[in-house]
């Protein structure tokens, strides 16, 4: 019934698994470098999370303020990142990211304009400068067709609907992958010495989350069992402003343009309350702080009818709304029957971002697998304690560059060695053991584990309910073990859910371990049980290691920064001469 | 600023968001949906009929979701975003071509079952899912954004209106379902490339540092001119672009002031041979 045909082998020499952001431009810069590249995309080109992000590419441009420079944006970012970010991607990020722009409207991009014809470029929460250059609220979809049909223009090929399950090694060293493609359930095995991991986030492993469903952690999973290590999992960025009504759409993301376009927060009571958590950038502090004002206003019985806060932007012509929130106003309407030039939104904190993911070198994006490259969401270290807005899609295009830049150089130098017989079938009967396991349902586990996690790891944490999410987490895991897929290896969900929650149930609990061991609150981690900051902590990050069996997790110290470094992050840099 | 947990009042045992977010939503009633499945290659289908509970504010890419995840764990079903912005869901509701997440259930009489089959113009990969390669090669063939060398890298937002609207195009493939030229043309022998690759050859055409000229192409590979206005791709739009208005008529134009023109088509030849 569920046997597949025989695998066929491609060969590339960079593998890149994930078509969002990060995959593409890895892909269009290895094949720059004269690299044979291949692209695994788990759903149809074009569909990837990427396109969900509407606020903006964070650069420093300076077109709309030519005050801002790299400086101010690393400074921002690691003030923003409660500075346990790796500064090296901070660094590189803030300098590299204006010319990725310029790369985007070579490739055919269309940004808004300034009145004197250059990029426009907006406020967000934690940025000092108006630095996202934007296309209305409809940014990532921009950036995602650029890099797509730059990608298509450049003949890349693509492999759609293909979700890779295991990476293959030799030595210790990556050797290719294997994977099943969906529509006809047959397992595909690529021959690759170099594979990048740019396969999005972990957003699914709760149950209010603004992600897609492909958001399974996979990227991070593939990794982690292949011996890379995880940085950082504690740091999970729930976005303040998440839809909560109707039921059916709670989670989906509501821009922090609204609020960076001048939207006010306000409670049951009509107060702005961010004056009480933040008093000199209100709406516009950073997320962490919002996600938790909003979760307290609620909490504390100030919330709205659906249980959320208020978020407002009638007070602004309704022209002005419609022209820069095109999409929230269509998916307030369609969703909410709700018209935002006239009437609040009702807003609460949806699961958005993992911080955390893949430890990676700051400068080559390389693990500490020989030939694995990470970039983009599944990689750790940029963002440190907490991201700011507009950080992700400049971080998946500069370090998706680099990753694919250093992964054709490492490729077009290494030996390309063929997965041995006994790997391949091994990763052949590992994807087909749901078929043949008793176990239950996985979409009933899976929506277990999704509450779960949202109630005992979710915006506050504390000591019991973190063990009590241990426990939990080694029970689902075992139960994920066995859970069955019913039907035919041809498209179907079932199969493909069963693998998913293997995965998430593993990544579960370095996000876990690695909570209960922070034993401070910083950015997006907050412990009810240790409120403060705690100086040591500040040296360094959370590192989780996996040997097949146990994961363990370790605090590991970081690299001391040099001091120019050192001195932009903790003093604003003085303000450029404009020019 | 609170660098601190500001909550005194939450506690360890403060409430899940699922708590918290009221759960008022859910209904005693109950709705029919009728979802038709097949396996690859199948026309006609089979009519399955599910019951499924009932919640205020659904859309119908719920009911498909809680079919698959309670009664048949293996109905497949394209989906990413859920929020109107990934043109996956494509599917035919009541036999109008509509994204699924973004068609509330209530817009309908619930006394009767609602009717969810996949788009009757591509071929049937397994029940909800089609086959939509061929619109990623027609893709293909499109000559890609050229950047102009003969004038400054500069402009502005009323020269990127009219390209801005083309470029919202989710790629749903709702105008390439129900338009019939390509409703009753072959794959194998296309003539035709359909609005939403006429909207994307608009978005480029329309860039203001875009240089090439797709015009013959138009014309000849991609068959602008067997297009014949009937605007049912424009009232499928999610997006609501005004597909046949800003992005066919006026291609359909320079077709006929440029490449039909007699004087052009000389000039073109010259400058090909150089
Ligand atoms: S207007 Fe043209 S492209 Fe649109 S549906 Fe009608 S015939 Fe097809
Ligand atoms: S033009 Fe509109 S209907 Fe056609 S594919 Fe794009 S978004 Fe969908
Ligand atoms: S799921 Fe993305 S448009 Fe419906």
């Amino acid at each position: 019934m569920t046997t597949t045909t025989t695998s066929q082998i491609h060969e590339a020499d960079v593998l890149i698994i994930g078509a969002g952001g990060a995959g593409l431009r890895a892909a269009i810069e290895a094949a720059a470098q004269g690299a044979r590249v291949a692209v695994i995309c788990k759903s149809l080109l074009g569909k990837a999370h990427t396109i969900v992000a509407e606020g903006g590419i964070a650069a420093a441009v300076g077109s709309v303020d030519p005050r801002d420079n790299w400086k101010v944006h690393f400074h921002d970012t690691m003030q923003g990142g409660k500075f346990v970010n790796n500064w090296r991607m901070a660094q590189l990020h803030a300098q590299e990211s204006p010319e990725e722009i310029r790369n985007l409207e070579l490739w055919g991009a269309l940004f808004d304009r300034t009145e004197k014809g250059g990029v426009m470029q907006r406020l967000f929460g934690g940025h000092t400068y108006k630095r996202l250059v934007h296309v209305g609220d409809r940014t990532g979809l921009e950036l995602i067709r650029t890099l797509q049909d730059k990608a298509v223009a450049e003949r890349i090929q693509v492999f759609m609907e293909t979700t890779i399950t295991k990476l293959l090694k030799h030595d210790g060293k990556i050797c290719g992958a294997a994977g099943y493609v969906r529509e006809t359930g047959r397992f595909i095995v690529f021959k690759a010495p170099a594979v990048v991991i740019a396969a999005g986030g972990s957003g699914r492993i709760y149950s209010v989350t603004s992600n897609s469903w492909e958001g399974t952690a996979d990227g991070q999973a593939l990794a982690f069992r292949a011996g890379a290590e995880l940085m950082d999992m504690e740091f999970i960025q729930f976005h303040p402003t998440g839809m909560v009504w109707p039921h059916s759409v709670r989670g989906i993301l509501v821009t922090e343009s609204v609020r960076g376009e001048g939207g006010h927060l306000t409670n049951s009571l009509g107060e702005r309350f961010m004056e009480r958590y933040d008093k000199e950038r209100m709406e516009l502090s950073t997320r962490d702080v919002v996600a938790r004002a909003i979760y307290t206003e609620v909490k504390e019985g100030r919330g709205s009818p659906h249980g959320g806060a208020y978020l407002s932007i009638a007070h602004l012509p309704a022209d002005f709304v419609k022209r820069k929130l095109p999409s929230m106003h269509e998916q307030f309407l369609a969703f909410a029957k709700v018209d935002i030039t006239k009437e609040p939104m009702e807003v609460y904190p949806t699961t958005h971002y993992h911080m955390g993911g893949i430890r990676v070198d700051g400068d080559s994006t390389a693990t500490n697998v020989p030939g694995l490259f990470a970039a983009g969401e599944s990689a750790a270290g940029l963002h440190g304690a907490n991201r700011l807005g507009g950080n992700s899609l400049s971080d998946l295009l500069v370090f998706g560059a680099r990753a694919g830049r250093y992964a054709a150089q490492y490729a077009l130098g290494a030996e390309h060695i063929t997965p041995s017989a006994e790997e391949i079938a091994l990763a052949e009967h590992e994807a087909q053991a749901p078929f043949e396991a008793t176990g239950e349902n996985p979409f009933a586990l899976q929506e277990e584990m999704q509450n779960m996690m949202m109630s005992e790891v979710g915006v506050y944490r504390v000591e019991e309910k973190l063990k009590n999410a241990l426990n939990q987490i080694r029970d689902l895991q075992e139960r994920a073990a066995n859970v069955r897929a019913t039907g035919s290896v041809m498209y179907n969900p079932v199969w493909h859910t069963a693998l998913d929650v293997k995965n998430m149930a593993l990544i579960a609990e370095t996000i876990a371990q690695s909570a209960h061991l922070r034993t401070e609150s910083r950015g997006a981690h907050s412990r009810v049980d240790f409120p403060n900051y705690d100086a040591n902590l500040q040296k360094g990050n959370m590192v989780a290691r996996y040997d097949g069996q146990n994961v363990t997790v370790a605090f590991v110290e970081q690299p001391p920064m040099p001091q120019e470094l050192h001195d932009l992050t903790y003093n604003k840099p003085e303000v450029a001469a404009a020019a | 600023m609170s660098e601190t947990v500001t909550s005194t009042q939450v506690h360890g045992g403060g409430a899940t968001a699922d708590q918290i977010v009221s759960v008022d939503s859910a209904t005693n009633q109950h709705i029919q949906v009728r979802i038709n499945r097949g396996e690859a290659g199948e026309i006609e289908g089979r009519w399955e009929e599910f019951t499924v509970p009932l919640a205020k504010g659904m859309v119908v890419l719920d009911t498909v979701l809680w079919v698959q995840a309670h009664q048949a764990n293996d109905l497949a079903a394209r989906w990413n975003c859920k929020a109107a912005k990934c043109g996956s869901c494509s599917a035919e509701i009541n036999g109008k071509p509509r994204l699924m997440c973004k068609t509330r259930v209530e817009d309908f009489n619930l006394a009767e079952p609602i009717l969810i089959q996949p788009l009757q113009t591509f071929k049937r990969i397994k029940d909800l899912v089609t086959d939509v390669s061929w619109n990623y090669r027609i893709n293909a063939t499109i000559k890609p954004f050229t950047p102009r060398q003969d004038r400054e890298w500069k402009w502005f937002q009323h020269d990127a209106d009219r390209a801005q609207e083309m470029r919202k195009c989710i790629e749903c493939f709702l105008c390439q379902d129900v338009c019939h030229v390509l409703r009753y043309q072959t794959e194998e022998k296309p003539q035709f490339a359909g609005p939403r690759y006429f909207v994307r050859t608009a978005g480029l055409d329309f860039h203001p540092m875009d240089g090439a000229e797709r015009l013959e192409q138009l014309a000849d590979e991609h068959g602008l001119g067997l297009c014949n206005i009937t605007y049912c791709c424009s009232e499928v739009c999610p997006e609501h672009i005004a597909i046949t208005h800003n992005a066919i008529i006026p291609e359909k134009e320079r077709v006929v002031d440029e490449f039909h023109d007699p004087v052009k088509k000389f000039i073109r030849k010259i400058q090909k041979k150089k």
